[in-house]
């Protein structure tokens, strides 16, 4: 328990005094996953929304894949993405493995069928006559998809928050294709993990506290998003 | 609408930052694959910047188990290797995949175990008696299993006992690296073979006392070594030469020579550039 409260103490050291090595890891963590989030957002919601709203044969088999997608395994990304963008592999012409970008790509395949997943499920929740009575007002397709989404933004934010909290939370694909490099492409779980192996359990407690009141943050600004034009 | 405004905000305060990443030329780039113990001793934090204030050059750090550096190394997908498994090391340089094995310093392996010590070996001078005494008792023994320069040790430990532990259930494979392995043994009041320096910097946590060290045996020797680019036609060698370089340089191995001592009172390091081999331990 006593570690505990040295964790507790030491996430306030470093808070307070704006330590400069965890603000800047802090920082990146907010970019990384931040971007990824954007990212799988226009994918996930533009691509979700065809899903749903279309009809094709395979739908069910296409809407059964998002949904197992929505449980990648950081790991198992982190592996593909890094075989993928190793300097002999077939995109090592980019050179990015190794730094901040390939985190972002890593994230962003894991955050956008989560996203793609709740959007596909919020817009098939919507009522059916609802497509019929927008289209009866003489909108365009364009328009009518635009009012199904704006219709659905309460469980669409939601899905940008499960995705946001899936990336930010996650460390395997972060150490593997980004490599824990200081001052450079570490960010908050994977300098947890080092901390821990380091022995260095209070700093790694005060890095994990840091880590939940981002992650607290975030959300907060998006659930105020959400609910301030919640459909009364 | 006003709320896609504010979502725009949050986007644009995300991305934004994340287009002044620093891009340096490739060329200025430096992989190096190295083992986890001189990351979580933290010298490399130490070496590197002065290194990269020296030269210019960004070294990017990965720290693996020397298997895996190994690894990547023959793969060409690092520049230059930090590694401390000397028969892995020498069929990779035979292979042609490295080249320039240079030593750079070594220190030492430690048995450490609970204070209790139940298969009493405390104080026995040879490590592979050690060992034999350990499956005897069918005490509890943790080993690393990643193939790292530590496992690739404790194999060649167990070999020259005559025992393979892999039968026993007393035996127990972490998968982790150095510093969760002796986590998990203090937490489960078992042996385990370690590098001094991880167990060093570990120790105020552990509660694990050193039981067995000073066996010729138990010598870990550090070299570096530069990925072929005969091999690997991407790897950057001017950069992986004179990172090689510098950690032989008479300013690293005066770092490496004071390193820890502050700290843990003792040096974690000895340096040995330019040294045999086959002098050491003597």
């Amino acid at each position: 328990m006593d570690l505990i409260f040295e964790g507790i103490k030491k996430a306030f050291w470093l808070l307070v005094t704006l330590d400069p090595e965890v603000f800047r890891i802090t920082l990146l963590s907010l970019q990384v996953s931040g971007t990824a989030t954007l990212i799988s957002l226009l994918i996930g919601v533009s691509t979700g929304t065809i899903i749903a709203l279309s009809q094709f044969p395979g739908k069910r088999f296409a809407v059964s894949l998002v949904n197992t997608g929505m449980g990648l395994p950081p790991v198992v990304v982190g592996l593909f993405v890094t075989i993928f963008l190793w300097r002999n592999g077939p995109l090592g012409f980019l050179g990015i493995l190794y730094t901040p970008t390939a985190m972002i790509l890593a994230q962003a395949v894991i955050a956008t069928p989560i996203v793609m997943g709740i959007t596909v499920a919020a817009m098939q929740h919507l009522p059916k006559k609802l497509r019929l009575q927008i289209l009866a007002l003489g909108a365009t397709r364009f328009q009518m998809v635009w009012i199904l989404v704006k219709e659905a933004k309460l469980p669409l934010l939601a899905g940008v928050m499960a995705g946001f909290g899936g990336v930010i939370s996650e460390v395997g694909a972060s150490i593997m294709v980004g490599g824990n490099i200081k001052g450079y492409s570490r960010v908050l779980t994977t300098a947890t993990v080092m901390e821990t192996s380091r022995g260095n359990f209070d700093v790694a407690i005060a890095l994990g506290i840091i880590l939940l009141l981002l992650a607290y943050f975030v959300n907060l600004i998006l659930t105020t998003i959400q609910q301030r034009e919640r459909p009364r | 609408m006003k709320w896609w405004g504010c979502i725009g905000l949050f986007c644009l305060f995300s991305i934004l930052p994340s287009l002044s990443f620093p891009v340096s030329a490739q060329q200025k780039n430096i992989i190096l694959a190295t083992t986890t113990s001189t990351q979580d001793s933290g010298l490399l934090d130490v070496l590197i910047p002065s290194f990269a204030k020296k030269t210019g050059y960004f070294v990017k750090t990965i720290a693996l188990g020397s298997g895996q550096s190994m690894a990547m190394g023959q793969r060409g997908e690092a520049d230059v290797l930090l590694v401390h498994s000397p028969d892995a090391e020498k069929k990779i340089v035979a292979e042609g995949y490295g080249i320039n094995r240079r030593i750079v310093m070594h220190n030492d392996y430690i048995i450490a175990g609970p204070k209790e010590d139940r298969a009493k070996i405390k104080g026995i001078k040879l490590a592979s008696e050690a060992f034999k005494k350990l499956a005897l008792a069918n005490a509890l023994f943790l080993s690393r299993g990643d193939n790292s320069g530590t496992h690739a040790k404790e194999k060649s430990i167990w070999k020259t006992a005559g025992i393979n532990p892999e039968e026993g259930k007393w035996y127990q494979q972490t998968g982790l690296g150095m510093g969760q392995t002796l986590n998990v043994a203090a937490e489960k009041k078992g042996y385990t073979l370690a590098d001094r320096g991880t167990y060093l910097a570990l120790k105020k946590n552990l509660g694990l006392d050193i039981l067995v060290e000073g066996d010729a045996l138990l010598l870990n020797i550090y070299h570096v070594i530069e990925v072929n680019p005969n091999k690997w036609p991407k790897v950057n060698a001017a950069g992986a030469k004179t990172f090689s370089e510098f950690m032989v340089s008479k300013e690293a191995q005066e770092v490496i020579k004071n390193f820890g001592v502050e700290k843990f009172g003792s040096p974690l390091f000895f340096p040995d550039a330019g040294k045999k081999e086959e002098e050491l331990g003597k």
